[in-house]
């Protein structure tokens, strides 16, 4: 076992110090890095999606020769359509909406934003960077591997993930290494995560109460709750699955189930059961995509509005009441599994109730910025992004989550739009406020206000542009996961609808190449970031830009105010630090 | 209308010491000690009990499947067990006593007792294992294999699984004994060994005895729910 600090001095070796670090920040940002390739494939993965559903009798030359198999005459065969989908969700959903703001932001400012020195154990906290980072490789080896990736979705629905290459490409091997890529991922998320909440708990510096604590640490502490008691169940159903796959059990598979032809030899099991399993995890696992970035905008909106956030001890209480009732809402994903309508009842209603929390935070981020002196940086951009995406996607969760109607919009586009709307994109602008954020802390040199200024509003629209007619399709009936955009009469009137999405898609992809450009730019010619650009309170900006190896030196800091005491009356700044002594009197 | 005046009137500053508030003990040293803070056992508590609620997650998981595998009824066939299966349950509850024992001569400083007691513990941890491996093999003589029918599958997944983590025990309680055996000819490191055995004693027994409440749970769930 190793200590629960690291030692006081960076090692000095190359390897120890920046590939197998415990230092808190270079594994944060080692996590992010992970996110950043894995989002340019999960974007690549989409693009090509997009082609095949506006364009579906073209032939892409050029593309059949990446992809000699997939894409055979220069179209893309439907189950190839289905491994890119299951791929695209894949990655996205774990590697980067749960690595990026968890793993990278949480990882480099939690322990800051706290006033220790590290995580509580370093060690355990490398391991699980590099846990990720396996879990990444073997999910990516199944795209090469013998019949391609998967094709059951991020979802991996039993029967068919359970039934092997009977029932198509990508379920042998394939499905394999998805399922024990996913147990990696468990893993390491359970390492992580104990390893925040223990920190939050225990190593909190001296004056830095609960009530103290900036909300980002309260969203990252209540993400890793539910981390902890979400992926095991995960994991759980992952191992079942994979038993049914090689051991020859029956938990999922049920009895006289002919597939192409063949009788399955499993008998008696439910694929229902898997869903159960899934969702119990899945829907927390949304949350533990958002939650982040709520803290996040709730911490940003306040500090470039110079307010104090509206309602603290409410936007807490809403964190833990969002928490709480996600692990009691993930019924809502199988209303059309023939379920009672007791059931349906029951979860349909603890599913609207999440409203209420979901309300009370838009409505306080509402009030932090009314009457604020607002400043606009592109951080603060984002944040705002944020708000807007949160809203507009979680109404039609409020649509969704009535039986009668999810009844007819289960499985289209409907859902495809929102949750890429509140989940995908705006978990992803949480990404890029930390990123505008905190990049200054983290490397020392300021981004460019001016581009970034230009990549939000590009991004912005785009995205807009991509998801909200996705809502019209679905009201159509274009069912979702379907690669044969034309495949039904009903659905060709609306083929320009896909070629618009497609543009959009494009254009959204080609303007992150600004963002990217931003980064590199900044790097190397960006102007030098002093302590506290933003000036923000929080313990991180106390500390030099980057911050050294051990955080806060050999002075451990004495934390005196909450994390939101700006415009205080009286003050002769804006603004009071968190470690500013109260003046003698 | 302006929020922020409600807020900043509450807007406290007290002195250090008065709301320590924070988790980090006071340990009466001043804040400038040059040195990182010792590693705290609470730490490691912590962090133990939150790995065994992850733990219990995932046999949660497991528990309500076969809830519901067995409720589909038709294939799920009981079978008997073993009677190896009772001797090996005595010998883990009896493990449990054994590390409790360990405790205490540690806490009495009795060395040599805390090694004995600890060896002990691991030897009947690896009996315990040795003994689960034993029903598996006398199941397969009998013909009932992981997929005979979903009451075997769930008894070789949760024994399986049991007997996974507690090999991690066993791993922990061997390095314990390594440790205690140390302790037993003072040397100038006894100090630090001491130290860190305290917290390993504290982090193993959490989680042995955990297991061996596991184990009870199991073997009535697999017992009275066939
Ligand atoms: C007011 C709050 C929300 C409500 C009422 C709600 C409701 C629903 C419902 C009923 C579905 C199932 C639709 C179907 O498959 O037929 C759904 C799907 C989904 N929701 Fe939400 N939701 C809410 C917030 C969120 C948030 C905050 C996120 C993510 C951060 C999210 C992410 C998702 C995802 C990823 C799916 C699709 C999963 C899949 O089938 O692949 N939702 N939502
Ligand atoms: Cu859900």
């Amino acid at each position: 076992m190793t200590d629960a600090v690291t030692t006081h001095h960076p090692p000095s070796s190359f390897i120890r110090r920046y590939i197998f670090s415990t230092d808190h920040k270079i594994i944060g940002i080692q996590y992010l890095m992970l996110a950043l390739v894995a989002v340019l494939i999960g974007i690549v993965l989409s693009l090509y999606m997009r082609l095949r559903l506006a364009w579906p009798t073209e032939t892409w030359p050029l593309l059949s020769k990446l992809f000699p198999e997939g894409m055979a005459n220069g179209t893309m065969t439907p189950e190839f359509y289905l491994s890119l989908m299951t791929m695209h969700g894949t990655i996205m959903v774990f590697f980067v909406l749960t690595t990026a703001p968890m793993g990278g932001f949480g990882n480099y400012f939690l322990p800051i934003q706290i006033g220790a020195r590290d995580m509580a154990f370093p060690v355990l906290n490398m391991l699980s960077f590099w846990v990720t980072l396996a879990s990444f490789l073997v999910m990516l080896a199944a795209l090469v591997v013998e019949g391609g990736a998967p094709i059951s979705g991020w979802t991996a629905y039993a029967p068919l993930s359970a039934i092997g290459e009977v029932a198509g490409p990508g379920l042998g091997m394939g499905q394999n290494l998805w399922i024990i890529s996913i147990a990696l991922f468990c893993l390491a998320s359970l390492l992580s995560a104990l390893n925040f909440i223990t920190t939050t708990i225990n190593l909190r510096t001296k004056g830095m109460s609960l009530s103290r604590l900036p909300l980002t640490v309260w969203a990252w502490f209540t993400t890793a709750v539910l981390a902890l008691l979400a992926f095991p169940v995960l994991l759980a159903g992952g191992i079942l699955l994979l038993l049914d796959r090689i051991g020859g059990t029956s938990f999922f598979v049920p009895a006289g189930m002919v597939v192409s032809d063949k009788i399955i030899p499993h008998k008696g099991g439910s694929p229902l059961l898997w869903q159960h399993l899934f969702w119990f995890f899945g829907h927390p696992e949304v949350y533990i995509a958002i939650l982040p970035g709520m803290g996040l905008t709730s911490q940003l909106l306040s500090t470039f509005a110079r307010k104090p956030v509206f309602g603290y001890r409410a936007m807490c209480l809403a964190i833990f009441a969002i928490g709480l009732l996600g692990f009691l809402v993930w019924g809502h994903h199988m209303f059309i599994s023939g379920m009672s309508p007791y059931s349906s009842i029951a979860f349909s209603l603890l599913t609207l109730s999440i409203g209420v929390p979901s309300a009370i935070k838009t409505f306080n981020w509402l009030a932090t910025l009314w009457g604020g002196k607002i400043r606009f940086t592109t951080p603060m951009l984002f944040a705002i992004g944020f708000v807007s995406l949160f809203v507009s996607g979680g109404l039609s969760g409020l649509v969704l989550g009535q039986p009668a109607l999810d009844l007819y919009f289960h499985d289209t586009y409907f859902v495809v739009a929102h949750f890429h709307l509140i989940m995908g994109v705006a978990a992803i602008f949480g990404i890029f406020a930390g990123v505008y954020y905190w990049f200054p802390k983290m490397f020392g040199r300021m981004m460019s206000e001016g581009l970034g200024k230009i990549h939000f509003w590009l991004t912005f629209i785009g995205v807009y542009a991509i998801f909200v007619p996705m809502h019209i399709m679905g009201i159509v009936g274009h069912p979702r996961r379907y690669a044969e955009s034309i495949g039904y009469d009903f659905l060709k009137p609306i083929m320009p609808i896909h070629e618009f999405i497609t543009y959009a898609a494009i254009f959204t992809a080609a303007v992150q190449l600004l963002f990217l450009f931003n980064i590199v730019w900044s790097l190397a010619k960006g102007q030098k970031a002093s302590v506290n650009p933003w000036e923000a309170t929080t313990l991180e900006w106390t500390v030099p830009s980057p911050p050294p190896h051990d955080n806060f030196g050999h002075t451990d800091p004495l934390v005196y105010h909450g994390p939101y005491e700006y415009s205080v009356p009286g003050a002769e700044k804006d603004f009071i630090m968190q470690t500013e002594a109260p003046a003698r009197t | 209308m302006i929020p922020s005046v409600t807020t900043t009137t509450r807007v406290r500053t007290p002195a250090l010491g008065q709301r320590p508030g924070a988790g980090r003990p006071d340990d009466g040293r001043p804040p400038d000690r040059g040195e990182p803070p010792p590693p705290s056992p609470r730490t490691y508590r912590l962090g133990m009990i939150f790995a065994l609620a992850g733990i219990s997650m995932l046999f949660l998981g497991f528990t309500s499947a076969y809830v519901v595998r067995q409720g589909l009824g038709g294939d799920w066939q009981p079978f008997d067990w073993p009677p190896v299966l009772w001797v090996n349950t005595v010998v883990l509850l009896t493990s449990s006593a054994t590390l409790w024992r360990a405790g205490v001569c540690f806490h009495h400083t009795h060395w040599r007792a805390f090694a004995r007691w600890t060896t002990v513990t691991s030897l009947l941890g690896l009996g315990f294992l040795a003994g689960q491996l034993w029903v598996w093999h006398q199941l397969r003589m009998r013909g009932i294999y992981l997929n005979t029918n979903p009451n075997s599958s769930f008894f070789y997944l949760l024994t399986g699984t049991h007997g996974v983590h507690l090999a991690g025990g066993i791993v922990a309680l061997l390095w314990l004994s390594i440790l205690a055996w140390r302790l037993v000819r003072p040397t100038e490191a006894t100090s630090a060994t001491i130290a860190r055995c305290r917290i390993a004693v504290d982090v193993t027994s959490l989680y042995w005895h955990f297991l061996d409440g596991l184990w009870i749970f199991l073997v009535l769930l697999l017992f009275l729910w066939r």
